[in-house]
């Protein structure tokens, strides 16, 4: 229980995949200019996190490990992310065409997402339990979604801010998302696995 | 080592198969039947997703028409040409609409209307109009800050030389989103026509002395026109003139009358305002000779 919760702290605050780890910062610099669309992706990026995480942990445990296939990993992953985002798509437009509207190209989207990728990776790599792994995988998505939306936060007040022009639209972002991961640096060693 | 290979591949293999099979029971039992008129009649709109029509954006106007909720004339920008392939694709007929173009009413420019302060603050009008009443003397006035010009999707409105909002005819398509975007209610879409009219080209319905001291090409509600009007199409609308187009022949009585000089045919507004400049002398000389 104890190491759970600090996965979980761990991979929110003191590890975050955005900020410390610098995965995903395509989607985070991407569609962090507004809240509303922060929020949808985060939402698509913790459900996609999450499932993609147990499904290639039970594959790799019990398919890939067995046949000494550790090597194939890679491509497994890709395919299973691939067809998990396929299939979410498909059964929520059927299911709520609402969500569906909500989150709309970011599904697709999250196909790309290196955090996706890299947390399926680590969870094999950390040798995390099955519990574990999954716990793993919601903390992070919880800590990417926790970076875009201080990102678009920060984006949506300094649309309003006076900015010197040659600093104007990437520059500023790039600076406040360097800034940000400097704030989250001190959370750096407070915990370890 | 042949073992590993094959091992490899059946595995692979099989993930793949199953995931592909898994994806097909999905499409059968989550299948959504889309009408294929939708995209064809998706393709005939702008694209501009400029919400003039009511709906979220494009793609929503598509199957609303295409379910025969609204009137195929109801995309504003793609006017009477899209209206009618709308029509065609879809086997309906429609009624002809007006075009409509935006139209700024003030010309109160930086020469002509008063500053209070120097504005150094945030680029948007609804904030600077916050601050302390705006930095115009003029209250109803433009700010010049360009919150039409965001607002237009089809770039048809730039800030002129002269501080204030110029309306490309051309690349106007009437959508009103400039309209809604002006926080000072500057902006109107009226109906594009051969029989123009004449405009008062201010919104101030501040007393005459207020308005003189802030602008003075603004309206002072003296009343010249509307005794002028042989028509009788200019009313008074709380100390502010207003011509009603419908009743406007385009006579041109009320321009030399006005004192500030904001009257102008509709003919003229589109030009440059730097051509406005001349205008109020130029017309009312003209016209005042040929009385």
């Amino acid at each position: 229980m104890e190491r759970l919760l600090s996965i979980i702290f761990i991979y929110i605050l003191v590890d975050n995949f955005v900020l410390q780890r610098f995965f995903g910062i395509c989607p985070f610099l991407g569609v962090s200019r507004k809240m509303e669309t922060a929020i949808g992706m985060s939402m698509a990026v913790v459900f996609v996190m999450t499932m993609a995480t147990l499904v290639t942990w039970l594959l790799y445990s019990f398919v890939l490990v067995p046949f000494n296939l550790e090597y194939l990993q890679i491509v497994t992953f890709i395919l299973v992310i691939a067809s998990l985002v396929q299939l979410v798509e498909t059964s929520l437009r059927k299911i709520s065409p609402t969500l569906y509207q909500g989150l709309g190209i970011f599904l697709p989207l999250i196909t790309t997402n290196c955090a996706i990728m890299a947390v399926a990776l680590l969870a094999v790599r950390e040798e995390f339990a099955f519990i574990e792994a999954v716990v793993f995988g919601i903390a992070a998505s919880i800590g990417f979604s926790l970076a875009l939306v201080i990102m678009a936060g920060i984006r949506e007040r300094l649309e309003m801010a006076n900015i010197p022009e040659a600093l104007q639209g990437s520059a500023v972002t790039l600076i406040t998302a360097g800034i940000l991961s400097l704030a989250f640096q001190g959370f750096r060693g407070m915990l370890t696995l | 080592m042949v073992v590993q290979i094959i091992n490899a591949i059946v595995a692979l293999g099989l993930i793949g198969l199953l995931f592909g099979l898994l994806l097909s029971m999905a499409a059968r039992v989550f299948a959504v039947k889309v009408d294929p008129r939708v995209e064809k009649v998706k393709e005939v709109l702008p694209g501009a997703n400029c919400g003039a029509c009511g709906y979220a954006g494009c793609a929503q106007f598509a199957e609303a028409v295409t379910r025969g909720e609204t009137d195929p004339a109801g995309c504003i920008p793609g006017g009477t040409n899209t209206a009618n392939a709308l029509a065609k694709e879809l086997g309906l007929e429609i009624a002809e609409t007006e075009p409509l173009v935006a139209t700024v009413f003030c010309i109160g420019d930086n020469e002509k209307a008063a500053d209070l302060f120097v504005y150094e603050g945030v680029e948007d009008c609804a904030v600077a109009g916050r601050m302390n009443g705006g930095f115009k003397a003029c209250g109803y006035g433009c700010l010049g800050l360009g919150n039409c010009v965001r607002a237009c999707p089809f770039e048809a409105i730039d800030i002129g030389p002269h501080g204030l909002p110029v309306v490309d005819q051309e690349a106007c398509t009437g959508c009103g989103l400039c309209v809604t975007a002006c926080p000072r209610d500057l902006l109107e879409t009226l109906p594009r026509r051969s029989n123009q009219g004449h405009l008062v080209l201010c919104r101030s319905h501040e007393r005459g002395k207020t308005v003189s001291k802030a602008c003075s090409v603004g309206c002072i509600a003296c009343k010249a026109c509307v005794k002028a009007c042989p028509e009788e199409a200019i009313t008074m609308d709380d100390k502010l003139a207003v011509i009603d187009l419908d009743k406007c022949n385009d006579c041109g009585e009320c321009v030399p009358v006005c004192p500030p000089g904001t009257i102008f045919p509709r003919t003229v507004i589109p030009k440059d305002l730097s051509e406005l400049e001349q205008q109020p002398a130029s017309t009312a000389s003209s016209a005042g000779g040929g009385q």
